[in-house]
């Protein structure tokens, strides 16, 4: 699952899809797992990474972070 | 390099709630490093903003409505030219293009030179057309139906489902919901626009955007994709952003090759969620956002006026995306002197 080659993600969380105009705003943890999926890192390396660093359970992690990735596909911000 | 003096004629001063691209044109012809323009704006209301905008014009004359004819109006451009010789006229409303078109030969022997599409093309884009024009070049169009008595609504909806968008033949456009409405807007449309009035289908998605420039032999001068922000309740853009969409490139290309596109264009289109793209409208002109795409990279109306005098240059091949623009209203203040240098003598 891969974040497409247009959108850019600022330090402050902002989204901007070059080829559609599109923005969003994210917050602190949400631009941290965008930037790991920009960086290629696929579901299990996000979840580990996450879990290193925050207090949570890798199962309700990994529930949300499905979650998160299907809104992203709904705000076409995937690779098809 | 030591700018070229050059005097342009252009009408479309009109910087209101409906704009037209004259101001935005000036503004990037006077950010020009190849020309030092002298400015003539030619304007058929005396209320048109840019008339009274500091740094816009350097002379403004009013001019008669085409409507009223065109022997008239092209008296009065021969008056100005005699006063104030022209080099270059750049028309930019829908409703006069036919006149000029008409009369380039005209213009061209009398020393005023044009860059505007041929009549050929002009006319089968036109909103009457579009259908036959998307099947003629094989481009994705909603169904339109001309509409020339209300007597015709029902028979209509034999065809079409609700909501449509009821078009007025140059400018308007309105969205309805019953028949009903229909009626009412056919009205209201053909009293201002004439017949006939245009119903097509409702197409869902995004409403983009292509400025062109084509060069008449198939070239694409340059192109760049906007996506409106804000929408006015008039359907303009109040806001848009460059977007970098290579599908909406690749039509635009598509459309200037195959009809041999003459001058400015604006594609209007919708990105349905499927991403498939609906041509709604073909502009013949340079839209009212013009200075978007100067921003971006592209200083289309340089461009059109150096294909106008014949200059060879090369095409544009870059823009930035995430450029954006906002309108914004703002009060100019003049004396009533203005108003009736204008009003009376026809010039200020």
């Amino acid at each position: 699952m891969r974040i497409k080659r247009s959108v850019a993600v600022s330090e402050n969380g902002f989204v901007f899809d070059s080829s559609t105009g599109d923005s969003f705003n994210l917050n602190g943890i949400g631009r941290e797992i965008v930037e790991l999926m920009k960086n290629g890192l696929e579901q299990s390396d996000i979840t580990q990474k996450i879990i290193e660093r925050y207090e949570v359970e890798p199962a309700i992690f990994e529930q949300n972070l499905m979650d998160f990735q299907s809104m992203l596909r709904q705000f076409n911000l995937l690779e098809e | 390099m030591s700018k070229k003096k050059i005097t342009i004629a252009i009408t479309g001063l009109n910087n209101t709630d409906n704009p037209g691209p004259g101001v935005p044109f000036i503004r990037a012809i006077r950010e020009s490093d190849r020309f030092d323009a002298t400015v003539i704006g030619l304007a058929y209301e005396n209320l048109e903003p840019g008339i009274y905008m500091n740094g816009i014009t350097d002379k403004t004359y009013l001019i008669p409505y085409p409507s009223s004819g065109s022997e008239q109006l092209l008296a009065r451009i021969e008056q100005i030219h005699r006063k104030n010789p022209i080099d270059v006229l750049i028309p930019n409303f829908d409703a006069e293009l036919f006149t000029f078109i008409k009369n380039e030969s005209w213009l061209r022997e009398r020393g005023i030179k044009t860059f505007l599409p041929e009549m050929e093309s002009f006319m089968e884009r036109s909103k009457d057309n579009l259908s036959s024009f998307g099947k003629k070049y094989d481009f994705k169009v909603p169904k339109s139906l001309p509409l020339t008595g209300a007597h015709q609504v029902d028979q209509l909806f034999e065809e079409l489902d609700f909501p449509v968008f009821v078009k007025g033949k140059f400018y308007d456009a309105y969205k309805a919901w019953d028949k009903h409405e229909v009626n009412t807007l056919f009205h209201k449309i053909s009293a201002k626009w004439g017949l006939p009035v245009m119903v097509q289908e409702f197409v869902e998605g995004t409403e983009v955007n292509v400025i062109a420039l084509g060069d008449g032999k198939g070239n694409t001068i340059g192109a760049v994709p906007m996506r409106k922000t804000y929408i006015t309740d008039k359907g303009k853009a109040w806001g848009g952003i460059t977007i970098d969409d290579e599908k909406m490139l690749s039509l635009t290309y598509d459309i200037i090759r195959k009809t041999k596109w003459r001058g400015g264009m604006e594609l209007e289109m919708i990105r349905t969620r499927d991403n498939e793209y609906y041509i709604i409208e073909i502009n013949p002109r340079l839209p009212a956002w013009l200075y978007l795409a100067v921003a971006a990279g592209q200083n289309l109306p340089e461009a059109m006026v150096r294909l106008a005098l014949d200059e060879k240059l090369e095409p544009f091949h870059a823009f930035k995306s995430g450029k954006m623009f906002i309108r914004y209203s703002y009060d100019l203040i003049g004396d009533i002197s203005l108003f009736e240098s204008i009003t009376v003598k026809g010039e200020l």
